[in-house]
């Protein structure tokens, strides 16, 4: 590490991201999945949800790394089909409010008080109902699936490192936090293996109680010992910011939130329709110059920030595009996107918002494989 | 470059000054060890240089601690962290990233360097710890050798003038821990970096040092000299200086060589009495119970093909119910990784066995799949007559024993006496009889002490206590020594022999040569899963670099392994 006598280099603009560096910037990938969970909600068609679903598993199939949080994908695929079975039990359970005629099976109807009226417990259970709380549930589960190839496709602690320097600190926090989880999961297995050390049964619930206290015990001295760690490390060290700078950054970061407030509240109501949208954006405007102003009481710099490029362009742009396609398909031809229970049809596939779903795979083709890592 | 003031600390709630009178100073390029026993405020010492101490830890600082000429006093540790780098125990514990390159660069973006100095820097760091590599891997799936270079090289990356040291190496096998201390040599000669390190392992570290500080008691003054002056009168001391006193040197050597030079006339005078240690009995001369016919030769130097055709162990005949373990061609994955891959182990009661090999070569899960926390993916694993991973806990604690690398992990209760009266109600024992096994271990502990109060070798006693309380046949203890004193360590090895004495079998996982060399009567080397070395502690020590234990090196050709034994024969 002896210093080596250096020239500034020309700025080199490389096409070819550098090993091991994400070819395409993580909120790219957010926004793409984004896309594709607003085009979600637009429909309730079971055909394109499935394509929509299929569409983010080849593009993490294809483009997910070997990292460990590459592996959240399934593990949202199963919270996306708890959600849809809930949702299903719910129907048959609770009943629908949907008018039906073909009765698939009847339960035996729980007689509530009159107090409870408006809850029906068990009763008559229609196919009607049950494929509306069917196509129901596929579009919460589609809008989780969605989430899910964000997550694995981009590091959620990548994406806290794009947040302006003010909210570093804030980042930094949640990052920790986000490894705190997995951490507590792999000590409560460790703790109730050694159980059985001790000759005390492994499984059950009073197990897992037993060890509460020591996992937590555990997980507080780490969390002590990190914060040690990162203290010694220079974690939170301020630059001297004038007294004229500190004033001003304050005074637009709450005048420019009290001014979105004041917006917001004007575009909802009736009458404020003139004066919000102005206040929102001069709101906004001078929150953000607060927020950069703010940056500068940190000395933080950024290790090979991940850059905006045209691919990053192209995989947000595809994912914006599917979901301004739905949105306006659901709007022209809402019969298509929306296909009736009452009477029951065979959903169809209306060709147009398939295509567009279809322009979600854009990003399986302009991004570069991912490397084999070790 | 660092400077101590008359330095006291007092921890908030303690009668005593947890360390007093510490007044020296460590000068620029300097490799400074600080040794002594545990308890003696070691981690106080370093903890002030970086301002942890007491910034973070609270307590009263008297005197004063100066670094590169800032007091710790009016810097808090946040704006020492460009000239001070500090490491700890356990580097896990260190990481605020997820991978190795972004670790190397968080203290640099902390500081504010520019952009193309931290690239540069992290390019370095990486060549020079030899982690390129390594560069994009998660952290969490690194060896532990790895990841206490990536703890030191994230803090080498903003160049600090100090780098401080809380023992780097004592959870690393003995070439990981080389590795670390060549960097670390390579730091002080290269760069002039100085450094202050705390270390059990003597063995390992003391011929880097410059100078050695030794705190000799709790709340004592250091004492300050280069390595030879302190060892003379030091209560800890590693074997090759125990041999040196005990043959009477002068100065006392400190490295092999130095030993080897001197020890011609050692080695006539132990050539007249008999050579021990090939006689198929144990390092001490009790003799083991063997079930079966002498053991293996040693296999080093053999291909591993030719392992696999040797009968491993005897077909099953009336003798195996005898065998207190029985391992056969077991293979255990975990996950996508294959963690043992063909293991043949046999343990007859009564022996003792040292597990080692690299970190990451299998050897805490094969005393998982031992107790049954793994099932085995392929072979048999046989305890006692039961297989491990179906039997009942309740069953199984009466006939093998764990106590894990991490024994806090065996303790739930807030006070020794309940922690042992939970022991007896789980193992069944009459009452008391935990109580007990604790008081012969541990003497002087209290029945309301909180086990998280216990030094990590009472710790260790304590968890040894519960577990011997169903008195397993078959004992298993993973990196016992790890964090322990040389007194501590004594203790051990005595409890240890006394329980092979009375017929336990122990099987121990340990990167520790002495200890190996102390206890084992047989080493099985493992690597990559599978046996590569199976024989007698003497034959296999002896035939290997890493794993030959200091005496024996300074000896050789002379098969000696302990000091212990040296005394013994030079005094009959």
């Amino acid at each position: 590490m002896a210093p080596r006598p250096r020239r500034d280099r020309p700025a080199v603009t490389a096409p070819r991201p550098a090993r091991g560096r994400p070819a395409v910037h993580p909120g790219a990938w957010w926004l793409w999945a984004l896309g594709l969970g607003t085009a979600a909600t637009r429909t309730t068609n079971p055909i394109l949800l499935a394509l929509l679903v299929a569409t983010s598993a080849y593009v993490v199939a294809a483009r997910r790394t070997s990292a460990p949080w590459s592996r959240s994908y399934a593990a949202f695929v199963k919270l996306g089909l708890a959600v849809l079975t809930i949702r299903l039990l719910f129907a048959v359970v609770l009943g629908s409010p949907i008018p039906g005629t073909h009765t698939v099976l009847t339960l035996p109807e729980v007689p509530l008080p009159h107090w409870a009226q408006g809850i029906r417990l068990g009763g008559r259970v229609t196919a009607e109902g049950l494929l509306f709380a069917l196509y129901d549930g596929l579009k919460l589960a589609t809008l989780l699936i969605c989430v899910g190839a964000a997550n694995a496709l981009a590091n959620p602690a990548r994406l806290l490192k794009s947040l302006p320097g003010a909210l570093y600190e804030t980042g930094v926090a949640v990052v920790v936090a986000l490894t705190f989880a997995p951490h507590l999961i792999a000590d409560v297995q460790r703790l109730r293996a050694a159980r059985r050390l001790r000759g005390r049964p492994d499984r059950g619930l009073r197990g897992l109680l037993q060890v509460g206290l020591p996992v937590l015990e555990g997980a507080l001295e780490r969390s002590v010992a990190l914060a040690a760690a990162m203290d010694a490390r220079g974690f939170g060290r301020t630059a001297d910011v004038p007294p004229a700078v500190r004033r001003t950054t304050t005074a637009l970061t709450l005048g420019g939130l009290l001014g979105i407030c004041a917006g917001t509240y004007g575009l909802l109501t009736a009458e404020g329709g003139v004066y919000g949208l102005p206040l929102l954006l001069a709101g906004s405007a001078a929150a953000l110059a607060g927020l950069r102003l703010g940056g500068r009481r940190s000395p933080r710099t950024r290790y090979r920030p991940d850059v905006w490029n045209a691919r990053a362009w192209l995989v947000a742009g595809s994912g914006i595009t599917t979901a301004a396609l739905l949105v306006v398909s659901a709007a022209y031809d809402p019969a298509a996107l929306r296909p009736g229970v009452v009477p029951l049809t065979a959903p169809a596939l209306p060709l147009l918002p398939a295509a567009a779903v279809l322009l979600g795979l854009l990003p399986a083709f302009v991004t570069p494989a991912p490397e084999e890592s070790v | 470059m660092i400077r101590f003031e008359n330095v006291s600390v007092t921890y908030d709630g303690a009668a005593e000054p947890a360390v007093q009178g510490i007044d020296f100073t460590v000068p620029e390029g300097e490799l400074v060890l600080l040794v002594g026993p545990s308890g003696t405020g070691k981690s106080t010492v370093l903890g002030s240089v970086s301002g942890l101490v007491p910034h973070f830890t609270g307590g009263t600082l008297r005197g004063r601690v100066t670094v590169a000429g800032r007091d710790t006093r009016t810097h808090k540790p946040r704006e020492l962290a460009d000239v001070v780098g500090t490491v700890g125990q356990d580097p896990l514990s260190h990481f605020v990233t997820d991978t190795v390159e972004d670790e190397l660069a968080y203290g640099m973006e902390s500081l504010g360097l520019a952009p193309d100095v931290m690239r540069r820097r992290v390019e370095e760091t990486l060549d020079l710890l030899g982690l390129n590599e390594l560069r994009n891997r998660p952290i969490a799936t690194l060896s532990g050798g790895q990841q206490q270079r990536v703890a030191i090289g994230s803090v080498l990356t903003t160049h600090p003038k100090v780098l401080v040291l809380d023992e780097p190496t004592s959870a690393l096998d003995p070439a990981a821990a080389e590795e670390v201390l060549a960097v670390l040599q390579r730091l002080v000669h290269d760069l002039g970096t100085t450094v202050l390190m705390a270390e059990h392992r003597l063995e390992r570290v003391i011929h880097y040092a410059d100078r050695i500080a030794l705190l000799p008691s709790p709340g004592a003054r250091p004492v300050l000299g280069t390595p030879a002056e302190v060892m003379a009168v030091s209560p800890v001391y590693p074997p090759v200086v125990d041999l040196g006193r005990l043959a009477g040197w002068s100065p006392l050597p400190l490295t092999i060589r130095d030993a080897r030079r001197r020890a011609s006339d050692l080695r006539a005078r132990l050539t007249d009495v008999v050579a021990p240690a090939t006689d198929g009995h144990s390092p001490q001369g009790n003799a083991v119970p063997h079930t079966e016919p002498p053991h293996t030769k040693p296999e080093i130097p053999a291909p591993r093909r030719f392992l696999r055709r040797r009968p491993a162990h005897p077909a099953p005949e009336p003798s195996t119910p005898h065998l207190a373990a029985d391992v056969s061609a077991l293979a255990v994955q975990r996950g996508p990784v294959k963690a043992l891959r063909h293991v043949d182990l046999t343990v007859a009661p009564g022996e003792t066995v040292a597990l080692m090999g690299r970190n990451g070569a299998g050897k805490s899960t094969l005393l998982s799949a031992l107790v049954g926390l793994v099932p085995p993916a392929h072979g048999s694993v046989r305890v006692g007559g039961t297989v491990p991973h179906r039997a009942a806990p309740r069953e199984l604690v009466r006939r093998v024993g764990l106590v894990p690398q991490e024994p806090r992990d065996l303790l739930y209760a807030d006070t020794v006496a309940a922690e042992c009266a939970a022991a007896d109600q789980d193992a069944g024992a009459a009452e008391g009889s935990c109580r007990a096994l604790v008081s012969e271990l541990l003497p002087g502990v209290g029945d309301d002490t909180h086990p998280r109060d216990l030094s990590e070798g009472q710790r260790l006693a304590l968890a040894l206590a519960v577990v011997l309380t169903a008195r397993p046949p078959l004992l298993l203890l993973d990196e016992p020594t790890r964090g322990l004193d040389y007194a501590a360590k004594a203790r051990l090895v005595t409890v240890l022999r006394a329980l092979a004495a009375e017929g336990h079998a122990l099987v121990l996982a340990t990167h520790d040569v002495e200890l190996a060399a102390e206890i084992a009567h047989r080493v099985v080397v493992l690597a990559e899963g599978e046996v590569v070395a199976d024989g007698l502690t003497a034959e296999v020590v002896v035939a290997s670099p890493s794993f030959a234990p200091q005496v024996t090196k300074v000896l050789a050709p002379q098969p000696w392994l302990t000091v212990s034994q040296v005394r013994e024969a030079l005094s009959s």
